[in-house]
């Protein structure tokens, strides 16, 4: 127990790049997601087939192995930047594909009659799509989404692994240099990361909320 | 019905669970004799008594540690620790068939042997006394040092730790010489991954400003002899790290007896040949049995 209390600081020190990196890559998800869930249902067949190659790509790749490619792989091909921001990127591509087939199944939650109505007013697709149909989407959507940011949030803790001095990480740390309390180091990770993933449920249910069309 | 058929199934199970429980006991006793050259008596109500009258140990090791525990494509662990174990288990007159390999790594060490889920653990289990509030240790077996590894050629220039101020140093998370490096190297900008190899790709690539990998010596050598044109050692140890062999608490009797296998194994050369074929083909140099620390917990 004196263990966790002595170590609280390095605790909030882990969970605060938990959560960074949770947001970045939680932020920048969420536009990729959104670009290729729209490719996915545009006109064109090309984007068409981009946008589900990705998915069918990256959906069925390990996490573990989208972080060995951004680490040990893009410095092969000269891309070289921060452990950190190279957890960002693996963590955004992986979770990308899951935000797309969400914002999909809400895009396909939108009666057709709706798109058929814009497009009778003279709408392009990029109208119909952004002003007419995500909108629309997005309520539909809150709940999966919530369930993908809590995955990401304890997908974050792969980043421990490589070079990112997360929760998960500087647990393994007080691990070792306490060994006569490990039980209590591990039960106030798992706490800390519960705790989190209930503040981020919490959230989305206040939007989930303040997003629902009165009927 | 219904609760007519779940009865009937438990008793099924429960009748071929006894029959085989049966089965592996006879086999137990009909093995006993062919095995029963070495073990030396032991006293009634001792743990040496016990486990050799089971014929049978649960060792934890590591199975990602090159040169000590590894476990590759063979399905059982192999290195130094291993070696170790099975000279233990020799001297209980427990057959190699009879050691039953369990992973442990840095952070579940303590928890397996507090709740004797491994009745002993070599998994370069570095004696310290937080640990041993909570566990015994026999040994120490090896006395590794903390030494650096850079490029070839030294690159930077990096003579010992405090070289590494204000440059990038890669080691594994939750392991003792990071924990060193932190402690009393705090200039230094650390970063962990969870296995060695990836801070020796991390180095060769230089990616983030990694310019130097620590850890023990031994594990570096491999890296060294590895790819010699890539890596060189800066090969000034900066700090021991005492090997145990950890026991759950209470075991004294048990310790003295690993401390004299040690003794004896050390004396007759078979620690010394258990050594060169493993962990001292990366590192020319004697063995030598560091002094026993005592047992007394």
């Amino acid at each position: 127990m004196d263990a966790v209390l002595d170590n609280l600081d390095v605790f909030v020190d882990g969970f605060t790049t938990t959560l960074t990196l949770t947001m970045l890559a939680a932020v920048g998800a969420l536009v990729l997601g959104t670009l290729i869930a729209a490719m996915r249902v545009c006109p064109a067949p090309p984007l068409r087939w981009a946008g589900a190659g990705y998915v069918n790509a990256v959906r069925n790749t390990p996490l573990t192995v989208v972080f060995f490619l951004a680490v040990f792989g893009l410095p092969k091909v000269g891309v070289s930047t921060t452990f950190f921001r190279f957890a960002v990127v693996a963590l955004t591509v992986y979770t990308a594909a899951f935000v797309a087939e969400a914002v999909r199944s809400g895009i396909n939650s939108v009666a057709s009659g709706q798109a058929e109505a814009s497009r009778s007013v003279g709408m392009t697709f990029n109208q119909t799509l952004t002003l007419v149909v995500l909108p629309q989407a997005f309520r539909n959507i809150v709940p999966p989404l919530a369930s993908v940011f809590i995955a990401l949030l304890k997908n974050t803790s792969i980043a421990s692994a490589f070079a990112v001095a997360d929760a998960t990480q500087n647990m393994q740390g007080l691990i070792n240099a306490n060994g006569s309390a490990v039980i209590w180091i591990l039960t106030a990770t798992a706490l800390g990361y519960v705790a989190l993933a209930l503040g981020a449920a919490f959230l989305f249910g206040l939007l989930e909320r303040s997003l629902t069309a009165a009927r | 019905m219904r609760a007519l058929r779940i009865t009937t199934l438990a008793a099924a199970a429960a009748l071929t669970l006894a029959a085989c429980g049966g089965g592996s006991d006879g086999g137990d006793d009909t093995a006993a004799p062919s095995t029963s050259e070495s073990p030396a008596a032991f006293a009634d109500g001792t743990r040496m008594k016990e486990l050799a009258d089971a014929g049978k140990i649960t060792v934890g090791t590591k199975f990602d540690q090159p040169l000590f525990g590894l476990k590759g494509l063979s399905g059982e662990p192999e290195g130094f620790d291993v070696e170790v174990a099975q000279l233990i288990a020799a001297k209980l007159g427990i057959p190699e068939d009879g050691i039953e390999y369990v992973e442990t790594v840095s952070s579940n060490r303590e928890p397996f042997l507090e709740q004797k889920q491994v009745d002993i653990v070599v998994a370069t289990y570095t004696i310290n006394d937080k640990r041993d509030e909570v566990v015994d240790f026999a040994g120490p077996y090896f006395v590794a040092g903390q030494d650096i590894l850079v490029k070839a050629d030294n690159p930077e220039g990096i003579e010992g730790p405090d070289g590494l101020a204000g440059k990038t140093v890669c080691s594994v998370s939750g392991s003792t010489p990071a924990g060193n490096i932190q402690q009393n190297y705090p200039e230094a900008k650390l970063v962990l991954f969870d296995t060695y190899t990836k801070c020796r790709d991390a180095l060769r690539d230089g990616t983030d400003g990694v310019v130097a990998v620590t850890t023990d010596n031994v594990i570096l050598s491999g890296y060294v002899s590895e790819s010699p044109d890539d890596f060189e050692l800066v090969g000034k140890t900066f700090r021991d790290e005492p090997y145990g062999i950890g026991l759950p608490e209470g075991q004294e009797e048990f310790c003295q007896f690993i401390n004299e296998v040690l003794q004896e194994a050390d004396e007759d050369g078979t620690l010394q040949k258990a050594f060169d074929d493993t962990a001292g083909k990366f590192i020319e140099s004697e063995l030598e049995l560091p002094e026993p620390r005592g047992c007394d917990s």
